[in-house]
């Protein structure tokens, strides 16, 4: 068992006690709920006639299903306008803080909680949607949770949970330019699997990620599940203490600076013993993309799309029906696949860096004429942040859709859907069959400024390569 | 079983069983997300694995869940890395509300195995070749009875028994009807206030 981890010590100083299913008690210092998970929690509550527990430890937001073009009431949508009632009469019923998004405040769960400073180091957060792992960024253990477990949560202020094991996944050196947070992931989870860290939480660190900001390191803690770990975390350290400082909800002066002694005790010691250790060596990535169905299906930008039969015997199959879904060659690489959607969003890469990066990138160029693209910014603050520095123009001018806060396409539950057998490049999280609303779209997941320079040329580009690739079309 | 929290135990089930194939299958298949625009979980069985299961007008595909034969079943076995994905609940209860009662597999995604638990549905891990064995047999048996055995970590069928995994946590919690969370938890309302007290940012 690993020891003296940050993971160990949040935990201990969280546990209330050890339950008869041997599970532990651990009390939740923040609870985020949204729309589509939270309905059913609150109805069970009623059923049994429980209340909130921890109302003042609960924070509600809207991002599934809010549409992200024309956002007056009621929505056009009857079952979008009625599951956002539903939510705002629990909450006000339980006296609950809801970004809604007449505040100002709202925005995707896992964008808002760290903007607003209520994602903070040593706390447990738990919320019911699996990326709540992104919250680990910050050194706090993160979970997604089902809604059975909402309703504990609601109900009691605590989660059962049996303590699972801690790799160390060391990313040493520094990413080359054009390389960023998402590939190191991408790269993660193909190197050990989508169900490799079953069991396991992820601590990430070593030299590329010491250098990360905290929007990097998000990036990375959210696909944590993709990678089939539960939750994943980065030690806090003065980038972490920096980005908090002067947030809504972290308090300034002595309170800060006693705050912050305890973030610095919980940070996993010089001999802290880990379960597992697993090296990624950062000089040598690539931009990656995604070839497949899974996001373990990646690959640098100039690699051959792997033979099926050459993979390990049981990703054989899948890789085969995900290659014919893609429509890809084996022996090819992913440059040059034609592109139909472009979408600049998620929880994953929607942060004001992330859209900096990627307008960095569009400026000086044009979408192509058959991409339909989209930037749908991760909060209405990162919105009007990126107003502010006229990252909104950057991309109008160039064909972007410049769009309303939310999940959107990521996995079209509001009217942002491909359509057809469209390919996507996105900068979300996953690439399942059906994820991005229609069953025959197509999804390459990739950094935001991969997604950028996809938009440009209508094709899977090597983004180093953009001003080239330019000329040569030219 | 009602979504009140089901309180009695679950030392065995058994049932015809059901076999879908293949890796990593996650749970935008098993219920995709248009069909989570609801502020309840029932009628969710009708949507399970919709989008394998119909094309484009709705028409049936080749389907387990499709077929005459396999209507009724309750033991569902899969092979490697079933559930992976979202945290969405909807999963599990789109299942079960098709008729599963038990998941034999070869792996499970961690959030969608708890997620079973809560509803009462044992998730069962076995070996490769012993679930595509059992896969194999309920194919040519569509009609005889599967049980799994939570107690004694065994499935049975035919004349075979194989051996069988359930985690710890969840073996107690259905062996001794324990998985009534919130009504364990709830019990401890003053040592939770303790343990929020003794936090450095619970008074700021
Ligand atoms: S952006 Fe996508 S992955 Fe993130 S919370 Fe929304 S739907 Fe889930």
């Amino acid at each position: 068992m690993s020891e003296n981890t940050l993971y160990d010590k949040v935990w201990d100083r969280h546990e209330v006690t050890e339950l008869p299913t041997g599970q532990s008690q651990l009390f939740v210092g923040l609870h985020l709920i949204h729309e589509v998970t939270s309905p059913q929690a609150f109805g069970m509550l009623k059923e049994r006639d429980l209340d909130v527990a921890y109302p003042e430890r609960t924070y509600a937001t809207v991002d599934h299903i809010v549409p992200t073009a024309d956002q007056s009431r009621p929505y056009s949508d009857d079952a979008a306008e009625e599951m956002m009632s539903e939510l705002e009469e629990n909450v006000r019923a339980a006296n609950i803080d809801f970004a809604d998004p007449t505040t100002g405040r709202q925005g995707i769960v896992h964008v808002v909680g760290p903007e607003q400073g209520l994602t903070q180091p040593g706390m447990t957060i738990v919320c019911g949607d699996s990326h709540t792992a992104t919250h680990g960024a910050f050194g706090a253990l993160a979970f997604g949770i089902g809604t059975s477990q909402i309703r504990d949560v609601l109900a009691t202020g605590c989660v059962a949970m049996e303590k699972q094991k801690v790799r160390r996944i060391e990313v040493t050196g520094e990413l080359d330019d054009g390389v960023t947070p998402k590939d190191v992931i991408l790269q993660v989870i193909r190197k050990l699997g989508t169900d490799g860290g079953v069991g396991y939480v992820y601590e990430y660190g070593g030299e590329a990620i010491r250098h990360m900001d905290m929007a990097g390191r998000m990036s990375i803690c959210n696909m944590s599940i993709e990678g089939g770990a539960r939750a994943g975390y980065v030690n806090p350290d003065e980038t972490t203490y920096e980005y908090l400082e002067g947030r809504d909800r972290v308090p300034d002066g002595e309170e800060f600076e006693e705050l912050k002694r305890y973030w610095e005790s919980i940070a996993s010691d010089a001999d802290a013993e880990y379960d597992d250790v697993v090296e990624i060596d950062g000089d040598d990535l690539e931009p990656t993309v995604t070839w497949g169905t899974t996001p373990g299906q990646g690959i640098g930008i100039s690699e051959e799309i792997p033979a099926p039969e050459d993979l390990p015997a049981d990703k054989e199959d899948s890789a085969r029906a995900a290659q014919e879904h893609m429509d890809v060659e084996p022996g090819d690489t992913m440059a040059g696949y034609p592109i139909d959607v472009a979408f600049l969003g998620s929880c994953t890469n929607a942060r004001l860096p992330d859209l900096r990066e990627a307008a960095e990138v569009v400026k000086g160029h044009e979408v192509h004429d058959s991409v339909r693209a989209m930037v749908v910014p991760g909060s209405q603050r990162v919105k009007a942040a990126a107003e502010a520095e006229g990252l909104d123009e950057v991309f109008e001018e160039a064909g972007f859709d410049w769009r309303g806060a939310g999940c959107s396409m990521c996995l079209g539950m509001n009217e942002d859907q491909l359509v057809g057998d469209e390919r996507c490049a996105s900068s979300s999280n996953r690439n399942f069959v059906g994820r991005q609303g229609s069953k025959d779209g197509r999804t390459v997941l990739m950094s935001p400024p991969m997604v950028a320079a996809a938009a440009v040329t209508g094709e899977v580009t090597d983004v180093r390569e953009l001003e080239r690739f330019e000329e040569v079309r030219a | 079983m009602s979504d009140e929290g089901p309180a009695e135990t679950v030392k065995q089930v058994s049932g015809t069983g059901v076999p879908v194939r293949g890796n990593d299958i996650d749970t935008d298949q098993i219920i995709p997300a248009r069909f989570m625009k609801v502020v309840t979980f029932d009628g969710l069985g009708e949507f399970a694995f919709f989008d394998v299961r119909f094309d484009d007008d709705d028409n049936p595909k080749e389907h387990p869940f499709n077929e005459d034969h396999f209507q009724g079943a309750s033991v569902l076995t899969v092979n490697s890395n079933f559930g992976c994905g979202s945290s969405r609940e909807h999963a599990p209860q789109a299942l079960m509300r098709w008729g599963i009662d038990a998941i034999v597999g070869e792996s499970f995604a961690e959030i969608f195995a708890g997620n079973c638990l809560a509803l009462g549905i044992p998730t069962v891990t076995a070996s490769q070749e012993d679930v595509e064995a059992l896969q194999d047999f309920i194919d040519e048996h569509p009609d005889e009875e599967i049980e799994v055995d939570v107690v004694n970590e065994e499935v049975r069928y035919g004349d075979t028994t194989i051996d069988a995994e359930v985690d710890d946590a969840q073996r107690r919690a259905l062996v001794d009807g324990v998985w009534d969370t919130t009504a364990l938890m709830g019990a401890n309302a003053d040592t939770v206030r303790e343990t929020a007290e003794s936090l450095p940012y619970t008074d700021v």
